[in-house]
């Protein structure tokens, strides 16, 4: 192994170059990202870049002088366009052609758009550094927001628009809010406290089309036909695995680069982050996770996999995710998707303040807390770690003080 | 090494003292970051690399080779 080459400069590729170097891999080591910016970090775009509580110079991930240390080929603002496997090089959008002996590919996700919003002022999404300063701008008292989508980044922009007097409505398609991703009873508290901190929070909204006039949007048209007036609209309906550069090269795509439990698609080509989609040991199933650490976990993985081809371990992790909405902190640990149940074990939801934990057949398969101690989290890790199965974890938890 | 966390940055994700419990541990209240060992031991340089190179809120610096 002599030539790495990683595509995506964010989390996970310079994560999983930091993790080469040091494992002690000496070799050429090229990273290319198409963004212009060196390597920073995503989740303060919707917390502490939109408050305007950090200047943008806080975001980069690491120091200029720690990459200068990493001795990399650093390629920011060209994209690689396509991927040959059998020739094992990738090509790039300024004509170059990068031979590797092993690829890493880590480009990430985008915001998925609604059709016709391209280049209307005053359209949204958050996924980039620039996207966060644009919106930004625009958060002022008294103006209105229209949030399409009730995930974590549009949760997590409504909380601090109305933290600066912004008049939010935010729309759900379905009855529930963010339901999928941390079933119905957190969803329902989180839609609460969106609606106590005075969001016009609507749920079984369909979202026909944005309107607007010369250019600029004016509202957003729902599928009843009422108009939401509106002076910026933030589409925050998921998003997109950058895997355009793939396509052709016969690896294998589906919603994501699929990675096998190694987090490898091919003989030499790994995944890690965002885009890649790969089998969870420990879960016993595939899984695509827009979590930050998950982000560093895989890269380090995918180093350790991609040096050592004859001791390769299984990435096997127990994924988690924090989300700031207000004053609370939300964290989560495991599999919440496609849960069978979910039990208030500790803390009481009226309170704000309670650690709910979920069941996938006869397994504890993660938990979320809000307002809890972090640590009191950590046990319950371990146990979901461990496979625990529901009875012997509720039970292990009733018993302590 | 010196060890440096920026609480600030911290998100109280608790993966540092996953990864090297002798070195970080987290405030009760709210999960921030407590650094035990400002210049850990020659054994223990390796874990904290991790720990500085997983922290998603890229809250911990390392001063190698003092
Ligand atoms: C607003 C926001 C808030 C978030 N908050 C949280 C949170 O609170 N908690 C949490 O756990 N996670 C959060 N996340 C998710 C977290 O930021 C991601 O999981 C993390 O950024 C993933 O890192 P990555 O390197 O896999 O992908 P990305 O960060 O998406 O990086 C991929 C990089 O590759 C580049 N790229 C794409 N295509 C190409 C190409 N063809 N050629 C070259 N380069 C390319 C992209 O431009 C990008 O720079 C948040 C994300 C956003 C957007
Ligand atoms: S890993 Fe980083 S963010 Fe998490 S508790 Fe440690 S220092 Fe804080």
């Amino acid at each position: 192994m002599n030539r790495v080459l990683i595509v995506g400069a964010s989390a996970g590729g310079l994560i999983t170059a930091e993790a080469l170097r040091r494992a002690g891999y000496r070799g050429a080591l090229t990273l290319v990202g198409d963004e212009p910016h060196p390597p920073y970090d995503r989740p303060p775009l919707s917390k502490q870049i939109l408050t305007g509580e950090w200047e943008p110079g806080r975001l980069p991930l690491r120091r200029d002088d720690d990459i200068e240390a990493l001795g990399l080929d650093l390629r920011l603002g060209v994209a690689a366009t396509g991927l040959d496997v059998a020739g094992r090089a990738v090509e790039l959008a300024d004509g170059a052609r990068v031979p590797y002996d092993g690829l890493v590919v880590a480009t990430g996700v985008r915001s998925r758009r609604l059709p016709g919003s391209e280049g209307v002022t005053g359209i949204h999404t958050l996924r980039t550094l620039d996207d966060a300063l644009t919106l930004k701008d625009r958060l002022r008292p008294g103006r209105r927001l229209v949030i399409v989508g009730a995930g974590f980044v549009g949760a997590e922009v409504a909380a601090v628009a109305r933290g600066l007097g912004v008049a939010v409505t935010m729309l759900e398609a379905g009855p529930v809010p963010m339901a999928q991703a941390v079933g119905e009873q957190a969803g329902r508290f989180l839609a609460q406290v969106h609606r106590d901190h005075g969001v016009d929070l609507r749920t079984g909204a369909a979202v026909r089309e944005v309107v607007g006039a010369g250019g600029a949007v004016s509202g957003v048209r729902l599928g009843d036909g009422t108009v939401l007036p509106a002076d910026d609209v933030l589409v925050a309906i998921g998003s997109v695995p950058n895997t355009g550069w793939l396509e052709g090269s016969g690896l294998p795509l589906a919603d994501g680069l699929v990675c096998d439990e190694f987090s490898a698609a091919a003989p030499g080509v790994y995944g890690a982050g965002d885009v890649a989609r790969w089998h969870n040991p420990l879960f016993g199933t595939a899984m695509r996770l827009e979590h930050r650490t998950n982000a560093a976990e895989q890269g380090m993985a995918v180093a350790r996999n991609l040096l050592s081809p004859e001791a390769r371990r299984p990435f096997a992790p127990v994924p988690y995710f924090w989300s700031d909405q207000y004053d609370m902190k939300i964290q989560a640990y495991g599999h919440l998707r496609g849960h069978d149940e979910a039990v208030v074990v500790d803390g009481d939801i009226a309170q704000r303040r309670f650690l709910l934990a979920y069941r996938t057949d006869e397994r504890l398969t993660g938990v979320l807390s809000v307002g809890m101690p972090p640590k009191t989290l950590r046990a319950w890790r371990a146990m979901i770690a461990a496979g625990a199965a529901w009875a012997h974890a509720v039970s292990t938890a009733a018993a302590r003080p | 090494m010196k060890v440096i966390v920026d609480e600030a940055k911290c998100c109280g994700a608790g993966q540092c003292v996953l990864i090297a419990p002798e070195v970080f541990d987290q405030r009760d209240e709210d999960g921030i970051v407590v650094l035990l060992e400002p210049e850990p031991a020659e054994d223990r340089h390796s874990a904290v690399r991790e720990a500085a190179a997983v922290c998603p809120g890229a809250a911990i610096q390392l001063a190698e080779g003092s």
